[in-house]
């Protein structure tokens, strides 16, 4: 991205000033170098959404921002309803509500590299991962229709964990809205089956060994100790979010002249969240949100019991679960006025300051756990969210490091075996269902996520607090 | 030019092209090229068929339709399809699939098709007379 067309806020804070179409800024959190190595479609892209009806403060750019579809992965943008505010499925993405969740294991890293291999094949075993694997659950459509409004509430009720999970999710597992009625049965259909599945590309999940603390206060509210052993599941809403934003992609694109709306871009597809289609998507998504609360819920259960079947002492407390791509019905305070936004973040984690009151009682002080996946073979990061986040960036930061190379490029450079003999050689056993998918996903294929975590914590989206390095992946 | 398909880097994700002699041959390239992102289309047999119509005034939205439906016939039936018959009639699409259902162990399958999107999307001919259509898809 071109420095010269940016005014410098700060160190990690720049400017794009309203041109053209555009009714409010962008602002863009990273480093100088970080900012030099963005794609200019970012910056394009972001014009793009400051141009959107009713969006108010400014379009952010997250640290990791990179080209997306329509709006920049680690791109975040407020729209008021009542000013005629949009809701946009492209704003949101496929992967609805695609997140992470982070368990603290009762056993240390040592402990669990004692056994690591049996541990590798119970949780292979038992999590269902990779292209076409079905769950253990088989719906029927009344049944889906309950975990979309229930969401992992839902997932407790069945008995896949605990009701005390429930407090250490987004919005207390399910959120509120959910319409199954507004998601089509095609996408229904896509989900019978694949409740309880990681999916597959960059998904997986983790067990991870807490290599570095650095700040003892957030650590110990988060439970988090060095040398303790942990467990990182990455999935989202599987076949059923892909298909509502399928659905609701072209109906919005195909409604948008009715709405007045001219689209610079047909991925950025949205309709006045006020409208028919704004409501019906809104209800479709939050379902979608659900769904995937639901999914990591069930694979949360999954995991414990894999776990225990090698550690039966073993306990796995939920750290924290956040979502990548969502839109969610939020307070914000913007320009002394306190409104109720529809926060759009594709590629972008929430990031609730210390002492907002939809932390749990836990956290409260610290604020909320942020958790930063890695790809397969590099550090993971726990953060907690920043003090002025809410005033920066609507409560939000990165996400993750991002591609560095194409799947194509990857997958000539690397050989899957090559890649899992190299990690076996560093300690960290991966099970996958796929050489190639492994090759794809190569540790260097990624950016190194260290510069993204240092220009969020400088930026004061979200602060360090802990690092984690990889014993067992299985790849999704 | 005979009609082919191919792939092609896109950031995160990857793109997805078909080309031909007529809009056609080109659909139908595209989704040979989607198939070839989850798996080598060569090991896919051609033994049942699924059908899908569908009608878009507007070719690039008849092109991200007809990929949306082979993403979810994939996912639906837990199938692969290696044979496209496609057959346009104005704005209307209707087509044949041919495939088989998923085998992992033959198939060594890489990566699931999240959905088709409008980035890179077009549908265009060359002064020569040749077709193509493209999209990227998301993984």
């Amino acid at each position: 991205m071109d420095l010269k067309s940016l005014t410098k806020l700060s160190d990690y804070a720049w400017r794009l000033e309203p041109r053209g179409r555009m009714q409010v800024a962008a602002v863009v959190y990273a480093s100088r170098a970080l900012v030099l190595d963005m794609d200019d479609k970012v910056a394009e892209q972001l014009s793009n959404v400051a141009g959107l009806p009713g969006i108010v403060g400014a379009a952010y750019a997250m640290p990791d921002a990179h080209w997306g579809y329509g709006f920049p992965i680690g791109g975040v943008a407020a729209f008021d309803p009542a000013a005629g505010g949009i809701v946009s499925a492209g704003g949101v993405g496929f992967d609805i509500a695609c997140g992470v969740r982070t368990l603290v294991a009762t056993l240390s890293a040592e402990e669990v590299r004692g056994r690591a291999v049996e541990l590798a094949d119970a949780l292979y075993a038992v999590i269902p991962a990779g292209v076409g694997s079905r769950g253990l659950l088989k719906l029927s459509v009344r049944e889906l229709d309950r975990a979309l409004s229930g969401g992992a509430a839902w997932a407790v009720k069945e008995g896949f964990g605990s009701a005390s999970d429930l407090e250490y999710i987004e919005e207390g597992g399910r959120v509120a809205g959910a319409d199954p009625e507004a998601v089509s049965d095609f996408a229904k259909k896509r989900q019978l089956e694949e409740v309880g599945t990681l999916g597959s590309g960059n998904h997986y999940l983790e067990v991870q060994e807490v290599v570095e603390i650095f700040d003892a206060k957030a650590a110990e509210a988060y439970g988090l100790v060095p040398g303790g052993a942990v467990v990182s599941i990455h999935c989202g809403s599987r076949g059923l979010g892909h298909q509502i934003g399928t659905d609701f992609l072209t109906r919005m694109v195909k409604a948008a002249p009715s709405h007045g709306l001219s689209l610079p871009d047909k991925e950025l597809a949205c309709a006045p969240a006020e409208s028919e289609l704004g409501r019906t998507y809104l209800g479709a998504m939050r379902a979608g949100i659900n769904c995937a609360l639901a999914n990591r819920q069930v694979l949360t259960q999954l995991t414990r019991d894999a776990f225990q079947s090698i550690f039966p002492a073993s306990r796995l407390r939920l750290l924290f679960d956040v979502a990548h791509n969502t839109c969610k019905e939020e307070s914000h305070e913007v320009g002394g006025r306190k409104l109720k936004l529809l926060v759009h973040r594709k590629g972008a984690t929430r990031a609730f300051p210390p002492g907002h009151p939809e932390l749990p009682a836990a956290y409260r002080a610290v604020g909320q756990p942020v958790i930063i996946g890695g790809s397969m073979g590099t550090s993971s990061y726990i953060l907690a969210g920043g003090a002025d986040s809410m005033r920066l960036s609507f409560g939000s930061s990165c996400h993750g490091a991002g591609r560095s190379m194409s799947r194509h490029q990857a997958s000539k450079t690397w050989r899957g075996l090559q890649i899992i003999e190299e990690l076996r050689g560093r300690g960290i056993i991966v099970r996958s269902a796929s050489l190639r998918g492994v090759a794809e996903e190569a540790p260097g294929a990624y950016k190194d996520s260290a510069a993204v975590i240092e220009a969020s914590h400088h930026a004061g989206l979200a602060t360090k607090v802990a690092r984690l390095s990889p014993l067992i992946c299985i790849k999704g | 030019m005979p009609a082919g398909y191919e792939t092609f880097a896109h950031k995160a994700d990857v793109g997805v092209r078909g080309f031909g002699a007529s809009l056609e041959e080109a659909l139908e390239g595209a989704a040979l090229a989607l198939t070839s992102v989850v798996a080598e289309p060569g090991r896919v047999r051609q033994v049942q068929s699924r059908a899908v119509s569908l009608e878009e005034q507007d070719p690039e939205l008849l092109l991200y339709s007809w990929l949306s439906e082979v993403v979810r016939l994939m996912d639906t039936e837990r199938m692969l399809f290696s044979g496209f018959e496609v057959h346009l009639d104005g704005p209307r699409l209707r087509a044949e699939l041919w495939g088989e259902p998923l085998d992992i162990a033959r198939h060594e399958p890489v990566v699931e098709v999240k959905a088709a999107t409008f980035e890179e999307l077009s549908v265009s001919r060359d002064a020569g007379g040749t077709w193509t259509a493209q999209a990227v898809v998301d993984v």
